[in-house]
């Protein structure tokens, strides 16, 4: 059965034809207020976040070294791009490699989860006198969509260090969905009309009276916004984009009864409604100890996954006006440990981003198959973590330097570097 | 059905008549003293008041004018509690007329259990985070059980101090082994000597020199190779079967602590080496012990000055410094950190007594609001700590408020074991989806729509505000003498204050509507669905989940 939102843009697809058949030039104003029934080009870009929580390895995924002394036991296979191969744990993704562009050479400065996490989220090293915001929160705030009623930054699974609105404010927080694809909780109220509205009347003069003689308590609370803003999203048809009971069992098959796969299926779906950033966690890469088996385990739930939610976002014409980005907060070393395990390394790692401009095909960065003897190796056409945020940014149509004043009263760009715009199309 | 259901119908009968004998309690609940002689305590207090008003003066301040004693005595409970005070203690504080009244029930607060408890707690987190730690190996309750053990007894804050740097012993025995074996790695039997290095930094001098393991501080005066000398004095520590211990050999070696670059894999030996004031370092004595003795050395301001602006942070919300942990080096002027420091060092490092002079200050009992102000001038006095700063409550202090204020009773370590069970699984479902607070803590935060939406439509509010008579709604309604003290009693019990006249207009107006309608069962729902909705509105008011 499809969901009312395809409905939607089925209704939309057949008075194209119609209007295209009868020779009149297209331009549907009265549309395009409903972000969920415009594609491509028309849409506001929004942002995907895959995060490889642990810091998933370059050499088990996209990246492998076989016949090298860091390659490790596992073959490459070939993929849909001529020319790249990737880990054989990843037989779904090689059939999409076309579609994405891999860098093989982002480098990190923080070995650190913590940091590593704020590093590669937000694009600015963690400093104690500021916490940046990530990089959904920066698209949310800047390019929100007055017709979305749900939050506009939302996380989707369990992840120790989520993505926050840094010096935007809590505001900007992401919205976290523990179980992805259940209904949420605490949505309705049990009493009746009347009662509520006697409540929240009463409600509004206590919190007008507390706002006498403190006039920054609503600036400092966001007390009476937040309340409203809840009650928008009680209200809203558009909750439906959290439950995937609608979407056929053939498309909830393709993404993985995980919750990593539930995720990115909640993921396209809200990405449809008009949600600008979301991000879909996937923890489990901290592979110190057996690191062969730990990535077997969780690339058998990205691979599918990741495959279905690229599948779907193109027959849906969503890929070009969303960004998905793959990636974790370092890779792992070339040398293997005595544990058989990966420590962390955040010289040089791999990330894969497709869609919302980006140009597809391409394999950016090479990395050495042993390690040089040097102090801070370095992998060829190295991509830094803050040059990655600013491409991402300016593809959702953010300028990465424009400057926003902290409420520790120092400017800030959103982003450190400027972008590789040969990352781009265009 | 969820397991907080489970409790409350399975023990209704059980409670219903625990809470009519509780009632008439056959141990009268504890009282605090008649009288206060705290001299020394009122000069300390005074200093803080002096440094203050000459920093008003300078900027040209009037501070905001003194609080009624029941919101600074709402203020003293959440701080050092983690919930509001019942509407028994709220009753009780209202019928002492006695002079001094908050400083005597202050004593009072810090001799009862909910304090060693609740801060032990706060205390934890700044030296261990609210990570889980490795599994086995990190028993995060004894940690929390000694901690409060030292509170309890008031133990000087050096002495523990170094306990926690230099002590030996079992993590199951002995609860400060905790913060060391917190640091243990799985895979490698051995402790993690940089983050050991980096949180006693942090948590004892108030600096972060977490960064200064890769790279120099970006502008405080920390070098890569200080964070390897003070990561040194952990090198020998080791993780045995018979506990934590120091061992200068292992195999007929001695045991040296070796820095690995990338790539590298031999390493470089480091020796443990002070930063700073080598001669505060003893030359003898374990490594652990030597650097314990540095750190807690009368002379190094640092380490009174971080914990003064712990406490500090802990009662207002809002540290002096900001953040709590990164504060600047000591200079030559004095400043009110070192008034702080200087007076917590010359009574035996006594962390009641911090509290208790903090507390006496006339910044911690100013009202967090100015009538008529402009917010322009309003930030002014936030600025120079001229108005009680408004902070979002943590999420235990959120529900720990709304089980409270559930309750007439006073809940705690007297409150029957039922009655404390609810209270637990209350509060591990609430903290989830209330939202954990991120690692630093004490940092302006603002509210979000998960809380609105939970305190709003939440089991917790739906079950504690049920007008029943298991639930102090429905006792309220039942017991009180008149629909007056009905209307007072809601607002004593959610927010420590009495109505305002108008307030109390409005919702005695509602009672009589209710009242008067026909036939009386109706009347009776009513009268119930006036005083649910009225506890709704004070649950979601933001008086409610914030400090003011």
């Amino acid at each position: 059965m499809p969901t009312a939102d395809t409905r939607i843009s089925a209704d939309r697809r057949t008075v194209l034809q119609i209007m295209a058949s009868l020779g009149v030039s297209v331009s549907l104003p009265f549309l395009s207020a409903r972000a969920a029934a415009r594609r491509r080009d028309e849409r506001p870009r929004s942002l995907i976040t895959l995060w490889m929580g642990g810091g998933m390895s370059q050499l088990e995924s996209w990246d492998p070294h076989p016949g090298t002394p860091s390659g490790d036991v596992l073959k490459s296979i070939p993929t849909s791009l001529p020319g790249l191969e990737i880990s054989e744990l990843l037989p779904q993704m090689a059939e999409q490699m076309h579609r994405v562009t891999v860098i093989r050479s982002v480098t990190s400065l923080e070995g650190d989860h913590e940091r590593g996490t704020m590093f590669v989220k937000s694009g600015y090293r963690p400093d104690p006198t500021l916490t940046y915001p990530a990089l959904g929160a920066i698209a949310a705030s800047q390019r929100p969509d007055p017709a979305v009623e749900i939050p506009q930054h939302i996380c989707l699974g369990t992840t120790q260090f989520f993505p926050g609105g840094g010096y935007l404010g809590n505001e900007w927080d992401a919205f976290r969905v523990f179980d992805p694809g259940r209904p949420q909780d605490n949505l309705t109220s049990d009493v009746s009309g009347d009662r509520q509205a006697r409540r929240l009347a009463g409600l509004q003069k206590m919190n007008e009276r507390f706002r006498h003689g403190r006039p920054v308590a609503e600036r400092v609370t966001l007390h009476q916004k937040t309340i409203q803003d809840a009650l928008r999203m009680m209200r809203s048809d558009q909750l439906r984009a959290f439950t995937i009971d609608s979407e056929p069992e053939s498309v909830r098959r393709a993404y993985g009864n995980t919750a990593f796969g539930r995720g990115c299926l909640v993921a396209r779906r809200l990405v449809e409604t008009g949600v600008r950033a979301v991000e879909v966690s996937l923890p489990g890469f901290d592979t110190h100890v057996s690191n062969l088996e730990g990535h077997r385990s969780q690339l058998a739930i990205l691979d599918p996954a990741f495959a279905a939610l690229l599948q779907d976002l193109h027959d849906r014409d969503l890929l070009e006006s969303t960004v998905v980005l793959c990636i974790g907060e370092f890779g792992r070393t070339p040398q293997i440990n005595p544990a058989a395990g990966r420590d962390h390394w955040p010289h040089w790692f791999s990330c894969v981003v497709a869609g919302g401009g980006f140009r597809s095909g391409c394999v950016v960065g090479q990395t050495p198959g042993t390690v040089p003897d040097v102090r801070r190796p370095k992998p060829k056409d190295p991509v830094t973590v803050p040059q990655l945020c600013a491409t991402v940014l300016t593809a959702l149509g953010i300028p990465w330097d424009e400057e926003v004043m902290t409420p520790v009263g120092r400017p800030m760009k959103f982003a450190g570097q400027a972008p590789r715009k040969s990352l781009l199309i265009g | 059905m969820k397991p907080i259901s489970l409790l409350f119908c399975g023990l209704v009968g059980g409670t219903l008549f625990l809470i009519v004998q509780t009632a008439g309690r056959i141990d009268p609940p504890p009282s605090p003293p008649e009288t206060i002689d705290a001299p020394s305590v009122d000069a300390s207090a005074e200093r803080i008041d002096r440094w203050l008003q000459r920093r008003w003066t300078q900027e040209d301040i009037t501070p905001a004018a003194v609080a009624d004693d029941l919101i600074v005595y709402r203020r003293l409970s959440l701080a050092l509690h983690g919930t509001i005070p019942s509407l028994e203690e709220i009753r009780r504080f209202m019928d002492d007329d006695a002079p001094r009244r908050l400083d005597r029930w202050l004593l009072h607060m810090l001799q009862d259990d909910r304090f060693a408890d609740y801060f032990s707690e706060r205390l934890v987190r700044m030296l261990v985070g609210n990570e889980e730690g490795p599994f086995l190996i990190f028993r995060r309750d004894r940690l929390r059980d000694w901690m409060a053990d030292q509170l309890r007894a008031d133990r000087p804050w050096s002495e523990t101090a170094e306990q926690l740097i230099a002590g030996d012993g079992l993590w199951t025995e002995e609860g400060h082994a905790n913060f060391l074996t917190a640091a243990f790695i799985d895979d490698e039997q051995g402790l993690d000597e940089n983050k050991l290095a980096g949180k006693t930094v942090r948590a004892f001098l108030g600096q972060r020199m977490d960064c200064a393991q890769c790279h120099d501080h970006f502008f405080a005066d920390w070098k890569q190779t200080d964070f390897q000398g003070l990561a040194a004095f952990y090198g020998q520590a080791r993780v045995t079967p018979g506990g934590v211990i120091d061992r200068k050999e292992e195999e007929g070696q001695p045991v040296v602590y070796r820095v690995f670059e990338p790539g590298d894999t031999t390493g470089q030996i480091v020796e443990p080496a002070v930063p700073f004031h080598e001669e505060w370092c003893p030359s003898s004595g374990t490594r652990r012990r030597r650097l314990a003795a540095w750190i807690v050395h009368p002379d190094n301001r640092r380490f009174r000055r971080a914990i003064a602006n712990r406490v500090w942070g802990l009662l207002f919300g809002r540290p002096w410094h900001e953040p709590v942990d990164d504060i600047p080096d000591p200079g030559d002027a004095i400043d009110l950190l070192d008034v702080l420091a200087e007076e917590f060092a010359a009574h035996n490092d006594s962390l009641h007594r911090l509290i208790r002079m903090i507390a006496r200050s006339r910044a911690f009992r100013m009202r967090s609001d100015v009538p008529g102000i402009s917010a322009e001038r309003y930030a002014v006095l936030e600025k120079h700590h001229a108005v009680f700063p408004l902070v979002r409550l943590r999420p235990e202090q959120v529900i720990g408020a709304m089980v409270q204020a559930a309750g007439i009773m006073t809940i705690d370590q007297n409150s029957h074991l039922l009655t404390r069970i609810i209270r637990f699984t209350s509060e591990s479902d609430f903290m989830q989806q209330y939202g954990e607070l991120p690692e630093d803590e004490l940092l302006p935060q603002t509210g979000t729509i998960p809380q609105a939406l939970l305190r709003m439509n939440g089991p917790f509010t739906r079950e504690l505000t049920r007008a029943e008579l298991l639930q102090s709604a429905g006792q309220i309604l039942s017991w009180s003498p008149s629909d007056d003290a009905v209307v007072e009693n809601c607002f004593l019990t959610c927010l420590t204050r009495l109505p305002t006249d108008s307030e109390r207009q409005e919702f005695l107006t509602l009672l009589q509507d209710a009242s008067a309608e026909k036939p009386d069962e109706t009347a009776a729902e009513a009268r119930k669905a006036v005083v649910e909705d009225l506890f709704w509105m004070l649950f979601n008011s933001v008086e409610f989940s914030w400090n003011h």
